[in-house]
């Protein structure tokens, strides 16, 4: 298979094969530091990404530049487009006639997408699309948010569609995932969201560069003009009742199989746990350093990062909560994943929520303490090692 | 109303019905074109969509690209362009046909890529798709009806409405001091350096009908040079939406509307009409860099006056 090598002092990692049929691994290539956007960009190109349409905007302007660079090297269609309205349709035009296409966004980008979302998804169009999420409303701001969860996942454009959703939360699963979001879009002929945010997007990781080439399945509906066949059309308008109630039952059908087959979680620390953390992207990656000091100081704690948005992996979560004293979802917005998180539990299992805004953050003892708060204040068991919090004396506010 | 086309692979050439040696006995006048499908129009009596779609289905035909081309539609009327061309097609949201075709030919850079849309879709919500498709040159072929009206939602007015004309959501007049003047996007497209051939047709009478179809030819061959974009406005009727019979409407193109947006050829850069608007374009340094400006190809140093057609 093909990884990903950085030579001491080259600009940019290039592809270097394995040795053929020597059946021998290629030695692994060193953790590289990459920036979330680059490597986002990087793994588009690796999975095979025909054409990338876009246009500036903070904090994603790194995954435009380095596609400005890196697709015209490798012979593939790159677009700088005068407005985010522009890309997204440059984008519905390049996947109608076959190519595997990436868009990027960041959060007010993609409010001026959602119309090209709404075709394409009723035109049946893979685009894998990023939103390196800010902070909102308006133009709100540039620092990392999860601000946008309800539109990426309850919809952005008018009608009944839906989008699957997956969020990373590290740089090394960014990579995986945008291999997932193109294997998803065509799969089942849909536009497929990666959810991440100004830190995802920004900061550096170690990573393997191990990038995964995706191979392109067939497909008998893409336009290239009609020789020695009948000629295809790529719409969404069907101006019948009838054709568009049909249209839209094969919608519902195939996020139906969605639903049933892709649902994708992470759990860690759940066997036993009191209280269950839901949190995903960057403000999982803060959940996990609470639940292990609250797991130190006796706090049964356990995390449950849903991978997938939509559709949301709310049977495991609600398996994962049954036993739990407090569910506690922690996100960086003002209650937006808590409402999946309270669809999921059913009302079974007291459900709290911690958040913040703006591209403010929540430090790890924040979240320790909301977890406490949510623990002391729920009927249950005495605790494991109960300490000295009550109710009265829990820190932190459950928010 | 059925909108399935129709069924059958689609014949390339039509048979030759004679030879100079051997001289078919009947000879065939008018028929209707392989690429128009016999389906029946939702067009109304005397509108001009179906008249412009034959003469690109005619040229099409001619040039013998129709079996690599793809056809991007657009919203409006003519949403149902892709029942009557039997081509491969994609629908645009509205106004949205120059990216969505800049989508299709990066991609397909061999294949013959054009929108088809009307003033309502081009000239208004369309104009930033279609001002930078056209600044960057890209080598589609724009087919744009110009009725002066939003025809399918009941004939309100557009920007391309002229001063003083009564729509439905004009209904004194248009008055420009509100309501402003008439948008020539051929003339601004005119001025760019990426467009290599825009002209502006209409469908009055036969004289013109066979010029206009002079002008679609020319500008699929502009889009075979790979020379730039290419553009046809065609203007047309709205019997409906004017609240006229066909033949009033037909009279007042040639009376009102040719008077207010001159027909004929603006650019043909091969050919050397037209003058791009010198723009500062520089010239790329080798180091990738921006060199201090100069006038690059295709751009004349020379001052251009402002545009005007030259004879058609």
């Amino acid at each position: 298979m093909a990884v990903l090598d950085r030579p001491a002092g080259a600009g940019r990692p290039h592809v270097v094969a394995s040795p053929p049929g020597t059946g021998v691994e290629a030695p692994l290539p060193d953790r590289v530091l990459m920036k979330g956007n680059e490597a986002i960009a990087e793994a588009a190109i690796a999975a095979g990404c025909d054409a990338y349409f876009g246009y500036p905007i903070t904090p994603q302007a790194e995954l435009l530049e380095w596609m400005a660079r890196r697709m015209p090297e490798e012979g593939r269609a790159f677009v700088q487009a005068e407005s985010e309205l522009a890309a997204i349709n440059m984008a519905l035009g390049a996947a109608a006639a076959g190519a595997r296409v990436l868009v990027s966004s960041s959060s007010p980008g993609i409010s001026l997408m959602a119309e090209g979302m709404s075709y394409m998804a009723g035109s049946r169009l893979p685009v894998v699309l990023v939103n390196v999420m800010r902070g909102g409303p308006g133009l709100g701001s540039i620092g990392a948010s999860q601000a946008d969860y309800l539109q990426a996942t309850k919809g952005h454009g008018h009608g009944d569609y839906r989008v699957p959703v997956l969020a990373p939360s590290s740089i090394a699963e960014a990579i995986e995932l945008v291999g997932d979001a193109f294997v998803l879009a065509e799969r089942y002929r849909t536009p497929v969201m990666i959810l991440a945010d100004g830190i995802l997007g920004q900061a550096m990781e170690p990573v393997v560069p191990r990038f995964r080439s995706i191979p392109k399945p067939t497909a008998d509906w893409i336009l290239e003009g009609a020789a020695g066949r009948d000629p295809r059309v790529v719409r969404s308008l069907h101006i019948r009742p009838d054709e568009l109630e049909e249209a839209n039952e094969v919608l519902q059908a195939t996020y139906a199989e969605i639903t049933a087959k892709e649902r994708r979680w992470a759990g860690e620390s759940l066997d036993g746990a009191e209280v269950v953390v839901v949190a995903y992207g960057t403000a999982a990656r803060v959940a996990r350093t609470a639940v292990e000091r609250a797991r130190e100081d006796g706090l049964r704690a356990g995390l449950f990062r849903p991978i997938t948005l939509w559709p949301f992996p709310a049977p495991a979560l609600r398996e994962a909560a049954a036993g739990a004293r407090a569910v506690l979802a922690v996100e960086l917005s003002a209650g937006q994943l808590v409402e999946d998180v309270r669809l999921a539990i059913e009302g079974t299992v007291p459900v709290f929520h911690h958040g913040r805004t703006g591209g403010m953050v929540p430090s790890p003892d924040e979240v320790v303490a909301a977890m406490r708060k949510a623990w002391a204040v729920t009927p249950g068991k005495a605790p494991t090692r109960p300490g000295t919090v009550t109710p009265e004396t829990a820190p932190g506010g459950v928010r | 109303m059925t909108m399935k086309p129709e069924v059958g692979p689609l014949p390339l050439r039509r048979p030759a019905t004679g030879t100079p040696d051997a001289p078919a006995a009947a000879r065939t006048i008018y028929r209707r074109p392989i690429l128009l499908s016999a389906q029946p129009t939702s067009y109304c009596p005397g509108c001009g969509h179906g008249i412009v779609h034959r003469l690109i289905a005619e040229v099409l035909e001619e040039l013998g690209v129709a079996d690599r081309t793809i056809l991007v539609g657009s919203v409006g009327c003519a949403v149902f362009a892709y029942d009557y061309l039997r081509l491969d097609a994609v629908e645009s949201p509205h106004g949205r046909a120059a990216a969505v075709a800049t989508g299709v030919k990066r991609y397909r850079p061999d294949r013959v890529v054009f929108t088809y849309q009307g003033d309502g879709d081009l000239a208004a919500i369309g104009t930033a798709e279609i001002v930078h498709a056209a600044a960057r040159g890209e080598r589609i072929t724009v087919i744009f009806v110009n009725n002066g009206i939003y025809g399918m939602t009941g004939g309100q007015m557009a920007p391309t409405t002229l001063a003083g004309q009564k729509t439905t959501s004009s209904p004194l007049g248009r008055d420009t001091r509100t309501q402003g003047y008439p948008l020539p996007v051929t003339e601004l497209l005119s001025l760019l350096p990426g467009v290599a051939y825009a002209a502006r047709g209409c469908i009055a009478e036969p004289g013109l009908i066979g010029k206009t179809k002079a002008m679609i030819r020319r500008a699929f061959d502009v889009q075979l040079e790979d020379t730039g974009l290419s553009i046809v406005e065609v203007l047309s009727t709205c019997p409906v939406g004017w609240g006229m019979t066909p033949t009033e409407s037909m009279q007042r193109l040639e009376s009102e509307v040719m008077g207010a947006y001159p027909v004929g050829l603006f650019v043909d850069r091969a050919k050397g009409v037209g003058q791009a608007m010198p723009a500062p374009v520089g010239r790329a340094s080798p180091a990738g860099g921006c060199a201090a400006a100069a006038p690059g190809p295709g751009v004349p140093a020379k001052e251009a006056g402002p545009a005007r057609p030259a004879e058609a």
